[in-house]
């Protein structure tokens, strides 16, 4: 309950600031602050200091799963803001309200990540839904980015509605008329055409919100249209968050009945690998070839919904932390830049040895190179399947989809550091590529030593 | 009156609902669309309550009762999106002087 309530107090007070703060560093400065607020409260309530005794009615669950993924998330919202607090500032003339956005957006998703009945689920995942329409918009006098908000919304409020229909079928379902999870999948309904049609549709709309093919037509458009900031923000923690509900929901409600309903998840599986990684190679700019990649990283966390064992929690939680961080480091890089074509890189690491190193650093973790973390985290995912003993024609063609995506992402690499280029000017501080190097390192210590993360989902807090 | 019926009428609306979505080019139509699928589950909420009600009811005077509170909630989370949507097409209408969505192809390139 700690980081619900914490982020929208915080989300409240980021929207007054404006009245109290002129400068928009001091902003900045303030929403870091609130940020460093809000981790802190994830982790004490991960330890076993709950601030705010509130009876959910079993409507809520907190469990360690929940609550070490909250902290995750946290952490890398506050590396973004770290990062790229100037860029969230400078998209339009009201820094503190998009601030107060991603506040709201994060107390959606510390409830799409305890949720316990469906009808927190659909509160949760509308509360992260709805600010961020605002934010792909917020860059108001441009088109690309009115264009990018109007599609985003009409498709969230479509996918909604689907999610609202498998809702109300498998409450019909339901032996007791209840929206609990551990009510959903039993009773002697369990299983019937009823029951599986509103599954499915669920499943199909958990589907749009994590854009995995064939429903991810909208996150090309969108990704590209929003400002780069938002786009950071959207790839990376809120599809994380949207994740987190899917696999809570498969788990808990309908773990039981994983024989009829697997086979769908393997086929978007497989879609959602081909489709990623294919198009991505034929991409000319690399915020719209990072757009298609984080369809393709789907593909690959998809893998731990089949999975559902133990190493599939732990795995999703590595690559959720893993792809967070690198794809953060990206596009503040990204950001910094005035275009975004792979030429744009072309001689970069002679100029920006720093940035560039790091680049290559997280592109190397994003495409699974050993010795940095994506390498684990994809690990992680595809020995949770074979664990599970099917699925191995997944497995093979996952791998062959890895060896595409090396494709792409050393593209990126060979521009930086074999290319040469007009020199440009980007502003990259000290404190920035300090921070960057630091993420990097990061991404390495993971892949190395992945228990110093993994670890924290087993100890029992008393 | 069987629940089938019930099931039947909120499909067809939702349907309707879809179909609108998927054919007419304004945003405030699609938008409306959008509405009539929300409201088409509201429908079958309310039916399944009564069902869950009639079978249930004597023994737990509240059976089904949860399922009108999603009603509830449905509504109001309707009303806030509407609220960011109009403000969205508002926008649009602003820069483009359209509501056509037609405007949208310009992102793919």
């Amino acid at each position: 309950m700690n980081s619900i309530i914490t982020s929208a107090v915080l989300g409240v007070i980021m929207m007054f600031s404006g009245i109290f703060l002129k400068k928009n560093s001091s902003i900045v400065l303030l929403a870091i602050l609130a940020m460093v607020a809000l981790l802190a409260m994830a982790i004490l309530e991960m330890s076993g200091f709950h601030f705010f005794p509130v009876e959910t009615h079993d409507m809520l669950y907190f469990d360690v799963f929940g609550m070490f993924f909250n902290c995750i998330a946290f952490a890398a919202t506050l590396a973004f803001f770290l990062l790229s607090g100037r860029d969230i500032a400078a998209i339009g003339h009201n820094p503190g309200e998009y601030f107060a956005l991603i506040f709201f957006v994060l107390c959606g998703i510390s409830i799409a990540s305890s949720f316990n009945s469906l009808l927190m689920l659909f509160i949760g995942i509308e509360i992260f839904s709805i600010p961020l329409y605002i934010l792909t918009g917020s860059d108001k006098r441009n088109l690309k980015s009115n264009e990018a908000s109007l599609k985003y919304f009409l498709m969230g409020a479509f996918s909604t509605g689907i999610m609202l229909l498998g809702i109300a079928f498998l409450y019909g379902a339901s032996a007791t008329g209840s929206f609990f999870l551990e009510d959903l999948g039993i009773g002697k309904n369990a299983g019937s055409p009823m029951m599986m049609t509103g599954l499915i549709l669920l499943m199909v709309s958990m589907a749009f919100k994590v854009s995995a093919a064939p429903f991810h037509f909208w996150t090309p458009d969108v990704y590209d249209g929003a400002p780069t900031v938002v786009t950071s923000f959207m790839a990376t923690i809120v599809k994380a968050g949207a994740f987190i509900a899917f696999i809570r929901l498969f788990k808990d409600a309908f773990g039981d009945l994983k024989h009829n309903w697997q086979i769908f998840i393997a086929i978007l599986t497989f879609f959602t690998l081909f489709i990623g990684n294919i198009t991505a190679v034929f991409q000319q700019s690399v915020k719209r070839m990072l757009a298609y990649s984080s369809i393709a990283q789907v593909g690959f966390m998809l893998f731990s919904i089949l999975g559902l064992n133990v190493m599939a929690q732990e795995g999703i939680l590595l690559y959720i932390a893993v792809y967070s961080l690198a794809t953060i480091g990206l596009f503040a890089i990204l950001t910094r830049m005035k275009d975004f074509s792979f030429q744009a890189f072309n001689g970069l690491a002679r100029q920006y040895p720093v940035a560039a190193f790091s680049a290559t650093i997280f592109l190397l973790s994003l495409a699974g190179i050993p010795l940095t973390g994506g390498f684990m985290a994809k690990y992680y995912m595809i020995a949770s399947v074979m664990e599970t003993g099917n699925f191995f024609w997944l497995v093979v063609f996952a791998l062959l989809c890895a060896a595409v995506s090396v494709y792409y992402y050393f593209k990126v690499i060979q521009a930086m550091y074999f290319k040469e280029g007009p020199s440009q000017e980007l502003e990259l501080s000290p404190a920035f590529n300090v921070l960057l190097i630091s993420l990097a390192l990061l991404i390495i210590l993971l892949g190395v030593f992945p228990e110093l993360l993994i670890d924290r989902l087993h100890i029992i807090y008393i | 009156m069987p629940i089938d019926n019930y099931i039947f009428l909120s499909l067809a609306l939702f349907c309707i609902g879809i179909a609108g979505v998927l054919t007419r080019r304004n945003a405030i139509i699609i938008f409306m669309c959008i509405e009539l699928m929300l409201n088409a589950v509201n429908l079958l909420l309310i039916a399944f309550s009564k069902m869950h009600h009639a079978t249930a009811g004597a023994v737990n005077p509240d059976a089904g009762i949860n399922g009108q509170i999603f009603v509830f909630f449905i509504m109001v989370v309707a009303a806030a999106e509407v609220s960011v949507g109009l403000a969205i097409i508002a926008m649009m209408y602003r820069n483009t002087h359209s509501v056509d969505i037609n405007f949208l192809n310009r992102l793919k390139h």
